[in-house]
């Protein structure tokens, strides 16, 4: 499945592990949520950087205490129309102030992107012919949000804040 | 044309819009070449306001807590006009339906009513739906705080939001601003009213997972008080409670009701207060100045002081029996004693509840810049209303209002029914509702035999889906559909009201499509009989029982 960033298509350096196999000493390995929570500790005393794939119904606040050490957290849409892990995304990236690649696999089609993009995502795997070319324009669709999100956009209302204290400033 | 008293878009509103539109037309060009499958542009055209109906696709348009300026009326006529059949279908959630729309011209549609500042996003799909209010807010005279000053700040919060655009199911909130709930915030996912603490403060009692549609539930009250700029804090609190446990695995549980009624309310509110407690005084803290200026919006109109009582009012009123029954049903107080609010019955004897021509709309938006400062409400009963009118307007309005064949006396009386679209257009119906609703208002057309029955209100949905909200009805009617013949299930009891709030109890076997009226009968008749002094028909039910009206109605049908 190809893999694009907003940059472009990229080449995906993780390996995907199954819960199985033995974990390597080196290299980007990606784990599922099951193995990360039985392993943890093995993983992160790797020299190699680890990331950890959860399904919609994983307790994503459980990863709290170790975001900064994850490079790479996948949050997955089993169906477009199941936006549970948007809600996961925005508890990663705003409450648990992580970082790193947010990537976001499965059913990931190009008229989600503008949501997906707010809530924190910054890669995505999907087949959807076009998707890469919807990707450059899903950031400026919309150059007005009403709700404070996960990509640090002003919101409509701040803006009017501002613009109503520069009036104000100016005018006194 | 006078100034609007509501919520005025500025240019990040209009841009928003603007590019919403050109967004959707991508949409539909990409699925008009196949490059999207209908399964992939079902939610994106759902989100847009557009349905696929039995006969076309239908196009339904928000109007934000059901307030609209004449300028906006007239657009909406014009539209109906250009890409419909001249007429509209006026719903119980406020909105506007246009039932013959065609695909490519949908873009169009909803550019036409951009330039009015309206649009049609969140009308249908698995998101935050259109905003319901009290359509008397800004004029009732019980009001606390005018609502759609809650709703407008709602209405910007959710859309588009990010979060929850793939919700388990559709998600439908409602304010009211008085005590006399008029917006059923009991029966709505989440459901706010305002109230006055004893500190003196004004906060909102959140009720949660209230609803109608195949599994009726009575909402919870998740937090007596919320102080109101935490309002946008917990309602994303709640939604993510939502979104992240809500089912998904059938359709028909999916609804935050069953959520609710399967973790129990206790367990609820402990998830939803866990996650506010993450957000309060957050990003989402709605600063004063904001809350002040979106408030200042919502300003009454400065209306100049005018007569209480007016002597050519009171002779009209002796005069002619159709003022005056008019005036007792048709007209309600308003907060200055030289003013009434007027509502204009979309539901003329034999007419098809909630519908008005391109004329007709036109016609209400002359009368509301004449005589109420340009300003229409649509009510969830389906009705149309003049929010300002002067005491002394009263018999030109009403004149005015006849001469459009809207000013039947019948408002909260037995033909003033609420009536899905029903089979005639609905994909999801399994019976017709309208031709019901007709033959029952044809049968009780007599003004005089109608304020003899008092209120009563009747409401009909042509399948389990609940759009005509039966459940909540003094008499509820349900179209099922058994082995392919429409029949008729009645219930009794239901009602709205805040406090009294109630579903009705189903009456007995289902009957006929053709005995519908004469079960009606049979139960008004009952009610006539055994009525006490002052007794509405519910609550001659709700004393004496269902019995003395089932025997009487199975042993006429």
């Amino acid at each position: 499945m190809p893999l694009f960033r907003e940059a472009g298509i990229v080449e995906d350096p993780w390996q995907k592990l199954d819960d199985a196999a033995p974990v390597p000493a080196d290299g980007l390995v990606l784990v599922s949520f099951t193995r990360w929570r039985e392993a943890r500790a093995a993983l992160l005393a790797r020299r190699g950087p680890v990331g950890v794939a959860l399904a919609n119904t994983d307790p994503v606040e459980m990863l709290a205490s170790d975001v900064s050490r994850l490079d790479l957290i996948v949050l997955h849409f089993p169906k477009f129309s199941d936006g549970r892990a948007y809600s996961q995304a925005r508890l990663v990236r705003g409450r648990m102030g992580y970082g790193s690649e947010l990537r976001a696999t499965g059913n990931v089609l190009q008229d989600q992107l503008p949501f997906m993009l707010r809530c924190g995502f910054d890669s995505f795997e999907s087949d959807q012919m076009g998707f890469g070319e919807a990707l450059k324009r899903a950031r400026t669709l919309f150059s007005v949000v009403y709700q404070p999100a996960e990509d640090g956009r002003a919101t409509a209302s701040l803006l009017r804040l501002r613009r109503r204290t520069v009036h104000y400033t100016s005018s006194t | 044309m006078p100034d609007t008293h509501f919520y005025r878009y500025d240019d990040y509103d209009r841009t928003l819009v603007a590019e919403r539109v050109e967004q959707f037309r991508d949409q539909v060009r990409r699925r008009l070449s196949g490059e999207l499958t209908e399964e992939q542009f079902k939610p994106l055209r759902l989100t847009n306001g557009l349905y696929l109906q039995l006969h076309a696709y239908m196009l339904r348009i928000a109007i934000p807590y059901g307030t609209l300026s004449s300028r906006q009326l007239r657009k909406l006529a014009d539209i109906a006009r250009k890409y419909d059949r001249g007429y509209g279908h006026f719903t119980t959630r406020q909105n506007l339906q246009l039932n013959w729309i065609k695909l490519e011209e949908a873009p169009d549609a909803l550019a036409a009513l951009a330039e009015v500042d309206m649009h049609a996003m969140q009308t249908s799909g698995n998101v935050i739906r259109n905003v319901t209010a009290d359509h008397y807010a800004g004029a009732a005279i019980d009001e606390i705080e005018d609502p759609r000053i809650w709703c407008e700040i709602v209405r910007q919060w959710s859309t588009l939001h990010p979060e929850f655009s793939f919700l388990p199911r559709k998600f439908k909130i409602a304010v009211t601003g008085s005590p006399n709930d008029r917006a059923a915030v009991r029966v709505h996912d989440i459901g706010l009213r305002l109230w006055r603490n004893e500190a003196g403060e004004v906060g909102f009692e959140v009720i949660v997972g209230g609803g109608l549609g195949r599994t009726p539930m009575i909402g919870k009250t998740l937090r007596e008080f919320l102080p109101k700029d935490e309002l946008l804090a917990y309602l994303e609190a709640t939604l993510r409670v939502y979104n992240r446990y809500g089912r998904r695995d059938n359709i028909y549980k999916a609804r935050i009701k069953i959520l609710v009624h399967e973790i129990g309310a206790e367990k609820m509110r402990e998830e939803v207060e866990a996650e506010y407690a993450e957000m309060k005084g957050g990003a989402l803290r709605l600063p004063a100045e904001t809350i002040e200026a979106i408030a200042g919006q919502f300003a009454p109109p400065a209306l100049p002081h005018r007569p209480a009582v007016v002597g050519a009012v009171e002779a009209l009123k002796l005069e002619d029996r159709d003022f005056a029954l008019w005036l007792k049903s048709n007209v309600s107080p308003h907060r200055l004693a030289g003013y009434r609010i007027v509502t204009a019955s979309l539901k003329p004897a034999g007419a098809p509840p909630g519908d008005a021509s391109s004329v007709q709309m036109e016609g209400v938006a002359d009368i509301a810049d004449a005589y109420s400062q340009g300003e229409i409400r649509v009510s969830h009963e389906q009705n149309l209303v003049l929010p300002h009118v002067a005491v002394e307007d009263l018999p030109v309005v009403w004149r005015a209002l006849g001469r459009l064949g809207f000013a039947e006396a019948n408002v909260g009386k037995i033909t003033d029914i609420i009536a899905c679209p029903g089979l005639d257009y609905c994909a999801l119906a399994n019976a017709r509702s309208i031709p019901v609703a007709q033959s029952i208002s044809n049968h009780f057309a007599s003004l005089a035999r109608q304020h003899d029955i008092g209120d009563l209100k009747i409401k009909i949905s042509g399948c389990i889906n609940a759009c005509g909200h039966h459940h909540v009805g003094h008499i509820g009617i349900l179209g099922v559909d058994k082995n392919g013949v429409e029949l008729y299930q009645i219930s009794l009891g239901g009602d709205v009201d805040f406090g009294k709030t109630a579903l009705g109890t189903i009456l007995g076997p289902a009957v006929a499509a053709d005995k519908v009226v004469e079960a009606v009968d049979a139960l008004v008749g009952t009610y006539l009989d055994q009525r006490g002094e002052g007794e509405r028909f519910v609550d001659t039910y709700r004393r004496i029982g269902a019995q003395p009206f089932k025997d009487r109605v199975y042993a006429a049908v």
